[in-house]
Parts: C-alpha cells; sequence; structure tokens
C-alpha cells in the first residue's frame, strides 16, 4: 500500500530513507521521522483498536503520550513489548505490531456485540450485576473479557540498567519554553540535565509557529549541545516527582544493548516546561475514527507532512485551533470551523466559519462520515460530510510532576484549566505547563448538547452519562467519581480526560471546576515497563546468594546444594541414585559410628572487645558472660525488648577484654548491627567494639566418636588430652594456623575448626584424605537437622516463633540466677509471659508415620477446633530408629505422658508427649574421654 | 527519596540508610511498672510536624546519628549526634 495521505512536500520526515513495518499482518511503508502513529496515518488506517468496554472502533485521538485508543503489541521475534502508544513508538524497519484488545482484528471484531448490551455496561455495572450469589462465579468470563492486551508469557528477554545522576538543574520537556530555561540556567554554569520524552528536540516548535519557531528551537539545542555543562537526554520520560527533589525517568534505548534506562535524579532545582495537552470535546460520537484532537492534525501536517482528511471539520470552544484549520486548509484540505462561540477575533483563512454552533453527533461506523451541526439548545442546523473532526476543548497544562512534588494546583478562569499553585519544593513551571498559552479566548463547553455517548475517558470507556450516574449516586467527592468511574485511571492518566470529567461532575452538582478540585496525581505519570524498575537485579542477582569459601570443594564431592538462610549450602551428598532423604540418613548415622566433616562456615562469628566487652555481653544475654574464664565457652540465648528470643549460639571468652560470639547462621549481621546499635544509642558510656568477622574465617566441623583420632591423624599442636567439650584452643591444624571449639549441634564430640576462609579447601582436602580410615564423611544441613532434633537442640525461627520466650524453652535458669537487667528481661516478668498455659516447647513419639511440620494438637478433638499448638521439626530417627518430633505445646511440660490428638490435612495422628531430648540425654557422648 | 547527611559522609540517598525510629526515649529499668515498660515499648509520637528519629547508615560508614525531619514536607531541619539533647524546635 502505498502512502496516500503523505503531502508531497514538508515535515521533518527523510523522504530518501524508506522503513518497512507490518501492523496486524498487513505490509507497510514509512519514512525515517516517523512514528508508528504518523506512519499508519499516512497509510490511510485510522481504526487501529477497538475500546476497553464496548469494543467499539477506535482511531487516533492523538498522535502522542494523550494517545489512549492506539494501544499495539510490538514484537521483535520473542522479544515482546505490550500497551505501547503507536505515537510513542519510533518507527524502524522490520518492525512488527500488532492492534490489542480485538480479535481478531479491530475491522471484525467479536465482542463488537458488548455494543448492543452497552446500556447494562454503565457505571458501577461490575458492583451492582455480579455481587449474587457470588462475584467469584463471574470472575472469570468478565477477567477474559476486560483487560489491555495480553500479557507476554516468556521470560522478558531485553535487558534494563538502572543511572544515577545529580544535577543542579533539571528542565523536564525541550519545547521553547524548556530550550529557553535550560539555556538561561546553563549559561550560568549550572549543570544541567534536559530532558525530552520525543525522540526529536523542539516541543511544539516541531510543528507550529513556522519558520522562526524551527530556526530558534535548532539553535538552542546547537547551543546547548556545545556547552559542557548540559546533558540532553531524548526519549527520556520523567514519570516520578518524589520527595527532596529526587525524580525518576525512563530512557529508551536504541541499539544500546538493553532496551530501557532508569535514571534517578537528585536536582537542586526543577524547572517543568512539560507543555500542555489539548482537550477533546465532549460530544455524541466523538470516539469515532477520524476524530481527533486539533493539535494532532496540525502536528500530522507540520511535523510528518501527513493529511489526516481532505474534508475536515474543527470544532472548537477557543481560539487555538483556528490555527490548526488554518494549516489543514493551507495543505489542502477543505475545512469548516464550527465555533461554539458567538464571536471570535482569531482568523483562519481560507476555512468556513460558523459561530454559535455545535457539532452535536457524528455519523459513520469504522471512519466517521459526516458531523451534526446544531445550535447550542441543540437544534440541527446542517450536515457536514467529513473524513476528519479536530477537536479542541481547550488545553490543560501538564501539571502532573508538579502535582506529585507535593505542590498545589489552583484553578485558572482564563484558561479553564489547572495550573501550577504553591510549590513545596525546589520547582517552577514556565510555558504551557505553567499555563502560558497565548489567547485563548475561551469559553467554557463541558457537555455538548445531544443524544448518544459522549465519551470523557476513551482509555476506560466513561461517558458523560456514566459520570452523571455516580453524580446520581452521591459518588460526589472527585476521588470517589474515579473509583467508581474509573475515568482517569489506567493509561490515561488524566491527560485528556480529568477536566473534562470534574467538569462535568461539576456543572451536574452545582460545582465551578475549581471548587470539584482535581484528584491527586501519581507516579508514574505514563506506563513504564516493570522491567525497567527491576532493572539488573533479575535472576541470579535479585537476591544474591552466599557461597561457602570451600563450594568448589562441595561441588566437587557431589553435593546437592539449596538455600539456607541466604547461603548455597549443601543439603546432602547423594550416591548415585540415592535420595536426598536417604543420603541424609546415611550421613547422620555417620556422625554417630565415625566421624563427619559439616562445613559451618556461614556460623555467625562476631568478636566483641574492649574494657567493657563483659558487661555489654551481660546486658545481652539471658545468662551471664563476666564470669565466663578464658578459653571457655557457653551457650546464650539473645532476646529483644519484647523477651522474645532472637537467636542462640556459643559464646568464647578470648581474653579478659575479648569475646567471640557465634550466632546462628542466617542471623549474623542482624545481631551485629543490634549489638552496635545498643552501644552506639543506648549504652554509648561502655567502651567497646563490635566486628562482625564472619566472612574472614572458613569453620570445618568434624564430629562423631572418632572425631579426636581423625583431629589426631591431622596434626595439631593443641593438647586433645586437656581439651574437654565447651572449650576453645588456638593453635595450628593440619599446618593452618587455626581456632577449635569444642562445640556440638550433633551430640557427638566435635571440634569445629576455623580457618582463613581462603584456606578453606585445603582443609577440607585434608580432613578428607585423613580421615578416609575413620569412615570420613561429608555430610550437608538435613544430616545435620536430623541430628540436632535427636538431642532437642532447638533451632531459632523453626522451633520457636515471635512469641517464644526464654521460659518456653525450659531455658529460664540463667534468668533466675542472674541479678541483672539485661536486653527484654523486663518484658518476662509481664503477667502473659508468666501464664501457665503457654506454648512450651517438648518432643513427640508417635507410632504412626512420621508427623508433618504444622500439623496442630487439637485440644477438644473437633476440626475446627481450638489448637493447642503444633509440630516445629520432625523427622525419622536413624538413631532410635522411629519418627520423632519437636513441637510447642500449650503448657506441654506439664502434660509429659500425655497422649494427643493432631490433623494434617484432613488425618488425625496419636503421639505422646515426652521430654525433648531422644538422644543420649545425659550427654555422655559429648565428653569424648574427658571426665 | 529523601536526601539525608550522615554527619560524617555527608548527603547521601535514603536508600543507604534504614530508620531506626523515634529517638529520646528512656529506657526504663527492671523495677519499671507494666505501664511504663508498655511505653516504653510500644508508644510513639506521631507528630504532625517535627519528629526526632534516629537512623542508621547501614549501607556506609555505620553510624547512627539523630534526624529532627518534619513530617508533612520532610524538610530535614537539622541532624546531630546520638547522646545530644533534642534540639528546641526550629
Amino acid at each position: 500500500m502505498t502512502q496516500v495521505l503523505r503531502l508531497a512536500n514538508g515535515g521533518l520526515i527523510d523522504r530518501t530513507r524508506m522503513l518497512r513495518f507490518r501492523f496486524d499482518g498487513r505490509d507497510f511503508t514509512g519514512h525515517s521521522g516517523d512514528t508508528l502513529a504518523s506512519a499508519l496515518l499516512a497509510n490511510g488506517v485510522h481504526l487501529v483498536g477497538r475500546s476497553f468496554k464496548y469494543h467499539r472502533p477506535r482511531g487516533f485521538v492523538g498522535i502522542g503520550q494523550e494517545d489512549a485508543n492506539a494501544l499495539v503489541r510490538v514484537a521483535t521475534g520473542d522479544q515482546v513489548e505490550p500497551n505501547l502508544k503507536a505515537g510513542e513508538v519510533v518507527l524502524r524497519d522490520g518492525l512488527e505490531a500488532f492492534s490489542i484488545n480485538c480479535r481478531p482484528s479491530p475491522r471484525h471484531d467479536l465482542r463488537a456485540v458488548h455494543q448492543i448490551a452497552a446500556p447494562l455496561l454503565i457505571a458501577g455495572f461490575y458492583y451492582k450485576t455480579f455481587m449474587w450469589p457470588n462475584w467469584h462465579l463471574f470472575e472469570g468470563a468478565i477477567r477474559r473479557a476486560a483487560g489491555l492486551g495480553t500479557a507476554p508469557e516468556g521470560r522478558d528477554l531485553d535487558r534494563y540498567v538502572h543511572a544515577y545522576a545529580d544535577c543542579d538543574l533539571l528542565v523536564v520537556g525541550a519545547g521553547p519554553a524548556g530550550l529557553t530555561a535550560a539555556l538561561d540556567g546553563a549559561r550560568t554554569g549550572a549543570r544541567t540535565i534536559l530532558a525530552e520524552a520525543d525522540f526529536a528536540i523542539g516541543g511544539s516548535a516541531l510543528w507550529r509557529g513556522g519558520s522562526d519557531a524551527a530556526e530558534a528551537a535548532t539553535a538552542a539545542e546547537a547551543e546547548l549541545r556545545a556547552l559542557p555543562n548540559v546533558t540532553i537526554l531524548s526519549r527520556t520520560q520523567v514519570f516520578g516527582y518524589y520527595d527532596h527533589n529526587a525524580l525518576a525517568a525512563v530512557e529508551y534505548l536504541a541499539d544500546h544493548g538493553a532496551r530501557q534506562r532508569l535514571w534517578k535524579l537528585r536536582a537542586g532545582r526543577v524547572i517543568l516546561a512539560s507543555g500542555a495537552i489539548e482537550r477533546p470535546l465532549v460530544f455524541a460520537g466523538n470516539d469515532r475514527p477520524g476524530v481527533m484532537l486539533a493539535s494532532a492534525a496540525q502536528a500530522l501536517v507540520g511535523r510528518f507532512a501527513v493529511l489526516p482528511g481532505r474534508r475536515a471539520v474543527i470544532f472548537t470552544n477557543n481560539d487555538s485551533a483556528y490555527d490548526a484549520a488554518a494549516a489543514l486548509a493551507v495543505a489542502g484540505a477543505e475545512v469548516t470551523l464550527v465555533d461554539s462561540r458567538p464571536a471570535s477575533a482569531a482568523s483562519a483563512p481560507g476555512v468556513r466559519i460558523l459561530h454559535d454552533r455545535v457539532v452535536s453527533a457524528t455519523k459513520g461506523v469504522r471512519h466517521v462520515r459526516a458531523a451534526i451541526v446544531a445550535d447550542r439548545a441543540g437544534r440541527i442546523s446542517e450536515t457536514l460530510p467529513c473524513d476528519l473532526i479536530g477537536m479542541s476543548g481547550g488545553w490543560s497544562p501538564i501539571v502532573h510532576l508538579f502535582s506529585q512534588s507535593g505542590g498545589k494546583l489552583r484553578f485558572c478562569e482564563e484558561i479553564q484549566g489547572f495550573v501550577p499553585g504553591e510549590a513545596v519544593q525546589p520547582v517552577t513551571a514556565v510555558g504551557g505547563a505553567a499555563g502560558a498559552l497565548g489567547t485563548l479566548a475561551i469559553e467554557p463547553l463541558w457537555e455538548v448538547p445531544g443524544r448518544g455517548k459522549k465519551f470523557v475517558d476513551f482509555a476506560n470507556d466513561v461517558t458523560a452519562h456514566d459520570i452523571a450516574i455516580a453524580m446520581r449516586e452521591n459518588y460526589v467527592s472527585v476521588e470517589h467519581l474515579k473509583r467508581y468511574t474509573t475515568l482517569g485511571m489506567g493509561v490515561d492518566q488524566g491527560k485528556t480526560s480529568n477536566v473534562n470529567g470534574l467538569a462535568i461532575a461539576g456543572a451536574l452538582t452545582g460545582r465551578a471546576p475549581g471548587k470539584v478540585g482535581t484528584t491527586k496525581f501519581r507516579p508514574p505519570y505514563s506506563p513504564i515497563a516493570l522491567g525497567a524498575l527491576a532493572g539488573p537485579l533479575v535472576g541470579p542477582l535479585f537476591r544474591p546468594l552466599r557461597h561457602l569459601p570451600a563450594h568448589d570443594w562441595h561441588v566437587a564431592r557431589g553435593a546437592l546444594f539449596e538455600e539456607h538462610g541466604g547461603w548455597w549450602r549443601p543439603s546432602a551428598y547423594p550416591h548415585v541414585g540415592e535420595t536426598l532423604e536417604a543420603a541424609a540418613a546415611r550421613e547422620a548415622r555417620a556422625a554417630r559410628t565415625g566421624a563427619a566433616l559439616f562445613d559451618g562456615s556461614p556460623l555467625g562469628k562476631i568478636e566483641v572487645s574492649g574494657p567493657d566487652a563483659a558487661r555489654f555481653l551481660d546486658r545481652v544475654y539471658v545468662g551471664t558472660a563476666s564470669t565466663l574464664r578464658p578459653g571457655r565457652a557457653r551457650y546464650g540465648l539473645m532476646l529483644n525488648e519484647n523477651g522474645v528470643v532472637i537467636d542462640d549460639g556459643v559464646f568464647v571468652r578470648l581474653a579478659d577484654d575479648r569475646y567471640l560470639v557465634h550466632t546462628t547462621s542466617g542471623g549474623a549481621d542482624r545481631i551485629a548491627a543490634m549489638l552496635d546499635e545498643w552501644l552506639q544509642c543506648e549504652w554509648r558510656d561502655l567502651d567497646v567494639v563490635v566486628m562482625n568477622v564472619g566472612s574472614q574465617w572458613a569453620t570445618l566441623t568434624v564430629s562423631g566418636p572418632s572425631a579426636r583420632d581423625l583431629l589426631a591423624a591431622l596434626g595439631t599442636d593443641i593438647d586433645l588430652a586437656d581439651f574437654p567439650h565447651m572449650r576453645f584452643r588456638e593453635g595450628r591444624v593440619a599446618g593452618l594456623p587455626a581456632r577449635v571449639l569444642r562445640a556440638s549441634f550433633t551430640g557427638e564430640a566435635s571440634y569445629e575448626i576455623s580457618v582463613a576462609a581462603g584456606a578453606a579447601s585445603g582443609l577440607a582436602t585434608a580432613i578428607a584424605a585423613k580421615g578416609a580410615p575413620f569412615g570420613l564423611t561429608p555430610i550437608g544441613v538435613e544430616a545435620i537437622m536430623i541430628l540436632r532434633i535427636e538431642k532437642g537442640y532447638l533451632a531459632i525461627g523453626v522451633d520457636t516463633d515471635g512469641t517464644t520466650l526464654p521460659d518456653d524453652l525450659g531455658m529460664a535458669g540463667g534468668v533466675a540466677r542472674k541479678g541483672s537487667d539485661f536486653i527484654g528481661r523486663r518484658s518476662l516478668d509481664r503477667p502473659d509471659a508468666v501464664r501457665p498455659d503457654r506454648l512450651q516447647l517438648v518432643g513427640l513419639l508417635t507410632d504412626g508415620p512420621r508427623l508433618a511440620v504444622g500439623a496442630h494438637v487439637l485440644r477438644e478433638g473437633g476440626v475446627p477446633g481450638v489448637s493447642d499448638g503444633h509440630v516445629t521439626s520432625s523427622v525419622d530417627s536413624p538413631a532410635l530408629g522411629r519418627p520423632i518430633a519437636l513441637a510447642l505445646i500449650r503448657a506441654g511440660r506439664a502434660r509429659l505422658g500425655e497422649t494427643v490428638t493432631l490433623y494434617d490435612m484432613g488425618i488425625r495422628h496419636r503421639a505422646t508427649i515426652v521430654e525433648p531430648v531422644f538422644f543420649d540425654r545425659e550427654g555422655q557422648r559429648l565428653n569424648d574421654g574427658h571426665s | 527519596m529523601l536526601s539525608l547527611t550522615c554527619p560524617h559522609c555527608g548527603p547521601r540517598d535514603e536508600t543507604e540508610f534504614s530508620c531506626g525510629g523515634e529517638s529520646h526515649i528512656e529506657r526504663p529499668g527492671v523495677e519499671a511498672s507494666d505501664e511504663t515498660w508498655a511505653d516504653y515499648l510500644f508508644v510513639r509520637d506521631n507528630p504532625r510536624g517535627v519528629t526526632f528519629e534516629r537512623w542508621h547508615h547501614r549501607f556506609g560508614c555505620g553510624a547512627w546519628f539523630n534526624v529532627a525531619r518534619d513530617t508533612v514536607s520532610h524538610e530535614i531541619k537539622t541532624v546531630y549526634p546520638m547522646g545530644a539533647p533534642r534540639p528546641t524546635t526550629p
């Protein structure tokens, strides 16, 4: 197809560069300098979609960001961008686009029957119609029929990047006003960023104001580009304005390896030069393809050399459309201007002008073919055959960003629109955005008399009638009106609909538009891709997992990795054909019978040092730290101020003024930060330094009956004959400087050997080599869980929750012995903390299958009923040959021996409450030959 | 997004900091009544106007410091060290 509506001359397109593209499977051509919108119109394609609710045929209302009708999906192979505005898609060779919201095509849309049901689909329709018996009965069918476009199903193949910048001056919009403002600032040396949504610089000078305006813009751009303190960002939409002059913008990139760049900007001051958007007029049939904003028609002629209609009707209530009418006439169209005002000082050479007349209706199905002209009382005076109606209901300054900044808006009678009022941040508006729109001589004409659908919000199919319903039903607040009718929601964001909608609401309720006010504008100004917000932080970078220092060693041993508390750790080392569960049981048995190697490097390690270290830790732990002698270790609980147990671990006194605090694997950063907060904020009199040293050390734990012999085989200068449980030694192991702690999470004699992180793989290799005669088995987290549950060692956050106090774990002894205050102590005396019927940690034994974690203990046996607690940890114990579990049960310690009923997924189980230690209750195995 | 001035590092984006809530709350001793302790744990001012809170330069130098911030305009009135008395409302 040829470009039938392309003018022979003029415009800012490069006629020497022909671009081929496809739209809905048909081939077209355009030129460099076109957008998809201008190229489609050049080819005579007005019908580009179906409306949101009624599936009415829709064409271009505007040709830029103000248009919400021509939404397209752009696809290049597997790369899909949904719901783009055709006027914002820069034409490129090979572009393929599809209309949305219609099947199979805009010309033959199956859901067009919605138009017949239109009287039903009014404001509040869903709320009123689908209430009984249940909205969910209807939801599926409605969801299929509703919505815009389809979300791409595959991964987003494009890349997105983030960028940060600060500047003295940010100018939003590179039209004549923005260029002037940027020059004024830049000439004083201000570091200036000029952001323009369009790919071309110049704004309205690209299509209006003749050669003078165009030359001024070109000269300004050239001067700015020559200044070293100026950055011009084109195709960059500033979409959000936040506190302290922080703004966000998205830049569309071509051939940069990434699709979009999200800018986070901090500006000393901001000048908004974003211009104004022409308002539609609200008359019957104003949504027919071929009805567009007068300024869009003028821009098509001036910038793109496209004549959108040969017989044009311009309908206006102000002077600005005279310019558009004249431009169309010069380009060769037969133009009639219908002016609702009795007279005007403006002129449009070559244009037939009708005063005191309105367009009260339109004719046509897939394209407008006539305008019905009436007087202001609605009496029809004539029918004008036409293929284009350009409408102008005045102009709305783009105040979105100003409103987002917290600034107040005020209604300006002169332009009948909202303009920026009092600012609360360093921001000013200039040009059209400030309401400087030349002489409009506008006379309000909010709703044109006449019968038929008069659209206010084209994107959401909201009509003047819908607003009337909302007013009748007392949704008179503008915020309620918006939510009840969806006026100004979605892609429009109030750009064309806001002022018309609230003015009509005001007229129906006897309020001036300024009294009705406007909804608060919120980011984003226009839709942006979620991928731009996520930026590069997707996939493995979304939440990077920590790797063990000896990661490669574990890989070589066939470890099955899973995430455990932010670490990528071996769950087990399954043999070929072995299940994870079988591997874990085998590994747990090895720890009880021979020697096991467990990588405990994630164990939190925090050094607390200084003259007041002991006093400080006395205030941190439930137990006492100051009575501990150097070289010895003690188990402790940490609470928050509510008395709730938040961490546990073994702490070591390295010297009089120095401790090594071990935390849970996932808790190190949090606990180190908490300790520092107490020191900096509350106990600033204490002379203590907290240092999180976890990443400096790798900890390999050798555990089992043969652990001591293995350590001896490795070679160490530590006297193993004098190294009992809960002691700490420094020395050399396998030739490496090491810290060795006798503490155990398996119930077996254990040596936690810490060496420099970089030496981890070497030590692991040495242990494996020397351990072969002892049947050394590397064990993963699953085996450790089995071993610790057999011993009743609790895991914070697994066997405890946000209500668990020390006494609930049977660990209140430290509180009773201690005379002084510590974090959370006072909370342990609350009436609720000393209730006898609190959830307490106990064991459960069952003759049936393994209990499910989360299974509830039934109080009365009925379901639904009252829960008496729940299972927190559960395994099949290899050592005992039966399933065992830990549980938090109401008044559990007073109920030892009682048989209870548990409920899980519809099945009841019986279990007996026991002490929460199943294996080696006396702890003989920890002693390792020491008395 | 706020711009906060760390006493050590200068002006930085809010994303480098975490807010620790209201400052100048006195911690009662173990002898405190249930009511006093509950006030300490849970009751906070919620002024329309200047609020005094402590912030942590968490992804920076690690320092805690006090900030007087207007809850309406988000204007930072002043930044002052931990332990310094609450400034008279600017």
